[in-house]
């Protein structure tokens, strides 16, 4: 067995220092305490009873993004009968940044109610907080963007969005990226214009603005018409709220909403985690520095007699 | 190779030949054989030629993956990003390579030299269970040509991946320098040896730092999807502590596995000190892992009560999840526990098998089996599978080369 003398002793501890020094990075929890988002952040506010299901939305996104030409044409409405895999409706894919579903409410006396989808900006981000890379950004403007130039493709994002919102390229081999609703940031949010589909609705569905005062307006909304709508809007505290505010006159669970998020950001239950991470790193080194120390005291002891005695004492 | 040493073959297990010239490279990677006796010895087993059926259908598979994309190679959506390339190979490769901490804190750190003779196995596996993670890691990433971009190139160092890439890298070179001694007796570099030697107790400690902090946070990655993964395999506060507790019994049980096989299949490779050793080490492993058993148990049944979730056990997945803890704690802890008190490696080995099926479990389970419980289950396509074979294959390929060559199994003749 080794003896631990001084010199020992310190190369030990240089080797755990480089430990520690290579991933103490870790310790340094960004995003600890909580952020309530940036005070004039924009976002939009969603009124499911002005929608009537034209995805004119839906078009204008695939228009101003770029994106390929979609299966069915926009005016289609047969989208609305399809029911894919696990009996769902429709959801966000990488060639449909955002999509209408059509919800059927017995008894609803206007008929069915439709649902405009797409990512919905969180304050505090999921997909932010799980990235290794940091490939996704909060803007100020309050659009949560992607930098596929630095995504590597380990699709934690798409694990850590409770609102199953990232879409990735599976199809290619090359360079597969993450696809979503970045707000229109690039062309239209950092200038202070709407999103595309929001300007696009023809019925005034949605309302661009600082959120603060989307709230206040949802707010003063329902108040308005306590007998038509949920007293409730979706986005001001799910997750810890996020840019997209919703309004509805049907409970939230019924037009594919997750009514149990809870009002914790998603980075919150990681935060046991997290702070345990600092601890181990400072303790362990000693306490089982001290622990090899203890159970080879006796060997330890034996050496020394044996040395001495060697001396010929 | 058992066949040609009953008849008396000696494979090479020293630097110096009987006439006392050196042994060359390549008469030591053809193990004492004459290229054309090698040649009919791998002919002669019956695994190389299922390992052959695999890498026919394999590679082809594996190559097309990255011609064609993720898309075609997995079942990965949408709302499954993650599949068996995962599951497998880093949820549950990973604590079955704990083996090498635990072994080198026991025999390096708490001084017990008894463990000596299956240290370097517990060792080995350790590094290869962890390399061959980063493959699977490597075939799952959409680009993973930017494998280093989170060490060097743009940095989210609040991110749980972030610690478990640093980490496991780090911790390769660790178990890398860990078993350079082997490598150094075997090539003939003392050098080599003696310089790891002199820094063994703080390689171990390092061992120990990033073996828990990465194997919790291998848990606590699934703690991001709070409400996908079903309520009984999600704990906020414990899942790091589940992992970590479950990695400890899994390395332990891998090892046990790994030996018992070795000591069927390379019996010609193990040395007396191996041999003879190898029973009473594998109880002696075996009361670490009833311990680590009982203590996972435990803060299962917390976590359980800590979120009070008691209604679930009464439903589907609860019946499912009690058969995963009964299969895969209850029944090896109690046949651990029945091994030591009776001295029993042999049951001590049935206990590991099981064990080790039922950390799989519990990994696939988590990350596929009971995540997207709301929604809907998949079921992994037949290119997925194949490409796990055929990377798993090669791993037992390259552990079968190492345990045949280096003196893991066996001790040096002319140690220095």
């Amino acid at each position: 067995m080794k003896k631990i003398d001084r010199r020992n002793f310190l190369k030990g501890g240089l080797a755990g220092g480089a430990a520690l020094a290579a991933t103490g990075k870790a310790t340094k929890a960004e995003a600890s305490g909580s952020f309530g988002g940036y005070p004039n952040s924009m976002g939009v506010l969603v009124d499911f009873t002005k929608c009537v299901g034209c995805r004119t939305c839906e078009a204008a996104c695939n228009k101003e993004q770029g994106l390929p030409a979609p299966d069915k044409p926009f005016t289609d409405k047969s989208v609305f009968d399809e029911i894919h895999h696990g009996k769902r409706h429709r959801r966000t894919t990488e060639k449909a940044f955002t999509v209408v579903n059509r919800y059927d409410i017995p008894g609803r006396a206007e008929g069915p109610i439709y649902r405009k989808f797409q990512c919905n900006h969180c304050q505090e981000p999921a997909c932010l907080t799980s990235c290794f890379v940091n490939a996704y950004t909060k803007t100020p403007e309050g659009a949560v963007i992607y930098n596929s130039k630095v995504c590597v493709g380990c699709r934690t994002c798409m694990i850590a969005c409770p609102f199953y919102v990232p879409a990735y390229a599976y199809s290619s081999a090359t360079n597969p990226i993450v696809r979503k609703c970045i707000m229109c940031y690039d062309t239209r949010l950092k200038f202070g214009r709407p999103p595309a589909c929001v300007e696009a609705c023809p019925q005034e569905v949605m309302v661009f603005g600082r959120r603060k005062d989307l709230i206040k307006m949802g707010h003063e909304r329902i108040k308005e018409h306590p007998d038509k709508y949920v007293d409730h809007i979706y986005g001001e505290n799910e997750v810890g709220g996020t840019s997209w505010l919703y309004l509805s006159d049907v409970p939230f669970d019924q037009v594919g909403f997750d009514t149990h998020l809870g009002n914790e950001p998603i980075i919150s239950y990681v935060k046991d985690f997290l702070a345990m991470v600092p601890i181990v790193l400072t303790v362990w080194p000693a306490l089982f520095t001290g622990f090899h120390l203890l159970a080879t005291r006796k060997e330890e002891a034996n050496t020394k007699e044996n040395e001495s005695k060697g001396r010929g004492v | 190779m058992n066949r040609l040493v009953g008849k008396g073959f000696k494979p090479i297990n020293s630097l110096t030949k009987s006439d006392g010239s050196r042994w060359t490279v390549k008469e030591k990677l053809l193990l004492g054989l004459t290229p054309g006796e090698y040649m009919k010895v791998q002919c002669r087993n019956p695994f190389n030629w299922i390992l052959w059926v695999i890498y026919i259908i394999g590679v082809p598979v594996l190559v097309g993956r990255f011609i064609n994309g993720l898309g075609w190679a997995t079942g990965g959506s949408y709302d499954y990003p993650w599949g068996l390339f995962l599951a497998w190979g880093l949820f549950t490769m990973v604590p079955l390579s704990a083996s090498g901490f635990m072994l080198g804190t026991t025999v390096e750190l708490f001084g017990r030299k008894d463990f000596k003779p299956i240290e370097r196995l517990g060792l080995l596996n350790g590094l290869l269970g962890y390399l061959f993670a980063v493959m699977f890691l490597q075939v799952d990433l959409g680009q993973p040509w930017r494998l280093i971009y989170p060490m060097f190139v743009s940095l989210g160092p609040a991110a749980v991946l972030f610690l478990v890439a640093w980490h496991v890298a780090t911790y390769l070179s660790v178990q890398v320098a860990e078993l350079v001694p082997a490598y150094s007796e075997w090539m003939g570099l003392p050098k080599a040896k003696k310089a790891i030697r002199s820094m063994v107790l703080g390689l171990t400690v390092a061992g120990i730092i990033l073996s828990t902090l990465h194997q919790g946070a291998l848990g606590a990655l699934f703690t991001y999807a709070p409400g996908k993964v079903h309520p009984l395999w999600y704990s906020s506060p414990f899942q790091w502590f589940h992992f970590l507790t479950s990695a400890i019994f899994a390395g332990l049980s891998m090892l046990i596995v790994v030996s018992t096989l070795s000591k069927w299949f390379l019996r010609w490779r193990c040395d007396d000190n191996f041999k003879q050793n190898l029973d009473k080490l594998t109880v002696g492993l075996g009361k670490g892992c009833s311990l680590a058993l009982v203590t996972y148990l435990v803060i299962k049944i917390i976590a359980v009560a800590h979120d009070n979730e008691w209604e679930y056990l009464f439903t589907g997945w609860g019946q499912y999840f009690m058969f995963e803890i009964t299969a895969g704690t209850i029944i090896p802890l109690i046949l651990y526990t029945m091994a030591v008190r009776r001295d029993s490696a042999s049951i001590a080995r049935v206990a590991a098998f099981i064990a080790v099926f039922g950390v799989a479990l519990n990994r696939i389970n988590t990350a596929l089996i009971a995540f997207n419980w709301k929604l809907y289950q998949e079921i992994p396509p037949w290119r997925e599978v194949v490409i796990v074979l055929t990377v798993y294959s090669t791993y037992i390929v390259v552990y079968r080369f190492i345990l045949a060559r280096m003196p893991i199994l066996y001790t040096w003749k002319d140690r220095n």
